[in-house]
């Protein structure tokens, strides 16, 4: 039963040969970002832990976070934050059984992207 | 043929008794952090680089403290149950075991160390 066609189906797409589409390549930036942020949350909650402990050493954490480098992985973060954001928005209607077909998937996918970086400049604006 | 009931065969096997607990607390943690992500990002925004004086002024606000726990309780929660699922998907074995005990212990370890810190913050203002 296994040896059925074999060598002439259709086959599963490779990763190393098959060029992701869009939505795919989102997909997976969203994984990355959720992981990534992970990091982010870890120097935030340094920054809430220096503030506790003392003033002093509270000066070191909130002089590198806002130091170029800081700034820097913070924004970097926060554009991260806000395309796992955009992207877990998009999957609340994906629950609902909503935006599975194509052409609403490729302007969706472009909402993602636009959202996250207006969102960013935004954000970088209001604060 | 089995005499076993439906029931009995699929009883204790893979997620039994768990259901979509998993699945449906990810939504439950995504959702809360809808608004809790605005109202955490703001006040933080402008606290940031603004040195200890700024820090004591946004969090001994009791409005800015709660969110500010809220959202750090709630992302290290989403953050556990989603990277369990990351490491279900690449790792097997008893690296997979040490792996997923290692990010529950430190995802909550970190939302935990965040909350006290704040109330730290708030409490001694």
């Amino acid at each position: 039963m296994a040896d059925v066609n074999r060598g002439n189906r259709p086959l599963s797409p490779h990763l190393q040969v098959y060029r992701l589409p869009l939505v795919a390549k989102i997909s997976i930036m969203t994984r990355i970002t959720g992981v990534a942020l992970g990091g982010a949350a870890l120097l935030i909650v340094w920054w809430f832990v220096a503030g506790a402990y003392s003033p002093e050493y509270f000066a070191v954490a909130d002089g590198l976070l806002s130091s170029l480098l800081g700034k820097i992985v913070l924004i970097a973060a926060l554009w991260a934050l806000w395309f796992h954001f955009a992207n877990g928005i998009r999957h609340f209607f994906f629950d609902l059984g909503k935006g599975f077909d194509l052409p609403t998937v490729v302007k969706t996918n472009w909402y993602v992207i636009g959202a996250s970086v207006v969102l960013t400049v935004l954000t970088l604006l209001l604060v | 043929m089995s005499y076993k009931t439906d029931y009995n065969r699929v009883a204790g096997l893979g997620r039994a008794g768990e259901g979509v607990h998993h699945f449906w607390m990810q939504r439950v943690t995504s959702i809360a952090l809808v608004p809790l992500t605005i109202l955490f990002l703001i006040p933080f925004g402008k606290a940031l680089g603004g040195g200890y004086e700024a820090l004591v002024a946004t969090y001994s606000s009791f409005g800015n403290a709660l969110t500010a726990a809220l959202f750090l309780f709630v992302a290290a929660w989403h953050f556990a149950i989603g990277m369990q699922v990351v490491i279900e998907d690449y790792t097997h074995g008893g690296t997979r075991l040490v792996l997923l005990l290692l990010n529950k212990l430190l995802s909550f370890a970190l939302g935990a160390a965040g909350v006290l810190a704040i109330a730290k913050i708030l409490f001694s203002a």
